[in-house]
């Protein structure tokens, strides 16, 4: 008889193994057959939508934060938080995921300009981030090899909701950052960092570090917390967006599997949210073919969406759906939401999706 | 010592792009420039298993498919994270229409 284990998160420990040894880890995905001619259409990059996109986006931050500083003491300032926070707290994820992966701008200076900005905005490591987001691309959803796998099983809820209000991820990036700049890095972060690069990583969070030092020294001497809300804080008051959009990616979805059909959400959204999000919403296609630009994707989901499995039409359908899911998992972790392929679809490989990793631990 | 094979046909070749040839267990990739010339290198990426050949020239850069890492594929140069490590070039002449890549 085989007794289910529990899933061992960590990226150096017994799930590491496991998926190592059962050929999860840097295994050969599935990708819908797009021709080769079609393929590089998409993938063309073009400096033009993230530059209009990149303008529009530091005139409104620019604004709203004008306009925090014009009312500060009055009601009138609230509407301005809920703009700049969000463009702080939120859209940044998007341009640093974007920019990362170097799809944005077609200028290399570009992206790296950008990215570096969303990434202190967000107080990630870029470099770590880097890394770590290379891995979600490799292993997406393997358990004990990606980094980036927001809501474990079985879901911790208070967490997620929490998740929310920005209050745990600040909790962990302020302290993850300092002990960064002071020349620790953990195992985790050493088992998707080479080592080439881990010093470029305690430097990086050595600037973000003096950044904030600069803006509560100056906060002080103008014994005024407007610095801090312009700065730091909105990674508090502003994240709800990214994690409202984000948590969606592969939540209650299967693990373990090396198709991204199964484990990763296409979701539709409205216009705002896709601009703050920069059409991360079309995740499965984004995760198939990271080449293809933000701008590229809807073109790209029209494409293959008849391998797909039917998007959910809105992000309150996809919540809806997956609640149960998540109740479900506290009981029985091993529970999952299964996406049906449509009929026009290309089958899941069995052999992978039948494979039981507990099982082979039992062995 | 000099090795060369016949890797493809001239036209088979867009302009801007990359193929993959496989020969003797090894995979390359066969590139033809905006100048059109032509240029060859092992034909994974040096970051992670994945075939250059799946993706994108721009000018002298290609990028990989999988993490969108960067190389010159005329040096080999790997142009920053998340490649790390060169990639090997290979000497490409084109001789009666055809590309020929000395793998010795």
């Amino acid at each position: 008889m085989t007794t289910a284990k529990k899933r061992d998160y960590s990226l150096v420990g017994e799930s590491t193994r496991l998926a190592i040894e059962t050929g999860l880890a840097s295994a050969e995905w599935y990708h819908t057959d797009v021709p080769r001619k079609t393929m590089k259409e998409l993938m063309q990059r073009s400096d033009g939508p993230a530059i209009r996109d990149t303008i529009i986006w530091i005139v409104a931050i620019l604004g709203s934060a004008a306009g925090i500083v014009w009312f500060w003491g009055t009601w009138w300032i609230v509407p301005f938080l809920f703009v700049y926070g969000v463009l702080y707290g939120s859209s940044s994820d998007s341009r640093w995921h974007e920019c990362g992966h170097g799809t944005a701008f077609r200028t290399r200076w570009m992206n790296d300009v950008v990215y570096h900005i969303a990434s202190f905005m967000l107080m990630r490591n870029p470099v770590q981030w880097r890394w770590s987001h290379a891995r979600h691309h490799t292993d997406t959803i393997i358990v004990g090899r990606d980094a980036e796998i927001a809501v474990m099983r079985p879901p911790d809820l208070i967490k997620a909701a929490l998740a929310f209000t920005g209050i745990l991820d600040f909790r962990y990036s302020l302290p993850t950052l300092v002990r960064q700049a002071f020349g620790t890095l953990s195992d985790d972060e050493k088992s998707y960092i080479p080592e080439m690069e881990q010093h470029k990583a305690v430097i990086a969070a050595r600037w973000h570090m003096v950044v904030y030092a600069a803006t509560i020294a100056v906060a002080i001497a103008l014994r005024s917390w407007i610095p801090l809300v312009l700065i730091g804080l909105p990674r508090l008051y502003g994240t709800w967006h990214m994690v409202l959009t984000g948590l969606l990616q592969h939540i209650g979805l299967a693990d373990n599997v090396t198709d991204h059909r199964l484990n990763t959400r296409t979701v539709y959204m409205n216009p705002v949210s896709r601009f703050i999000y920069w059409n991360m919403n079309y995740h499965v296609e984004h995760h198939m073919f990271p080449m293809v630009p933000y701008h590229a994707l809807p073109k790209l989901h029209e494409l293959i969406k008849h391998d797909l499995p039917e998007p959910n039409p809105s992000m309150w359908h996809a919540y809806r759906e997956v609640w149960p899911v998540l109740l479900r998992q506290l009981k029985y972790e091993d529970y999952y939401l299964k996406r049906e392929l449509p009929p026009t679809a290309k089958p899941y490989r069995g052999e992978f999706h039948d494979l039981d990793i507990t099982a082979a631990a039992a062995e | 010592m000099a090795e060369w094979v016949e890797a493809c046909a001239v036209d088979d070749v867009d302009e801007e792009d990359v193929i993959r040839f496989d020969h003797g267990g090894r995979t390359f990739a066969i590139y033809r420039s905006p100048e059109d010339a032509f240029f060859a290198t092992d034909g994974f990426c040096t970051h992670e298993k994945a075939h250059l050949a799946d993706g994108l020239v721009m000018d002298d850069i290609i990028e990989c498919p999988k993490h969108n890492g960067r190389f010159n594929y005329k040096t080999g140069q790997a142009n920053g994270a998340p490649v790390c490590v060169n990639l090997k070039t290979y000497p490409v002449k084109v001789e009666a229409g055809k590309v020929m890549i000395d793998i010795g």
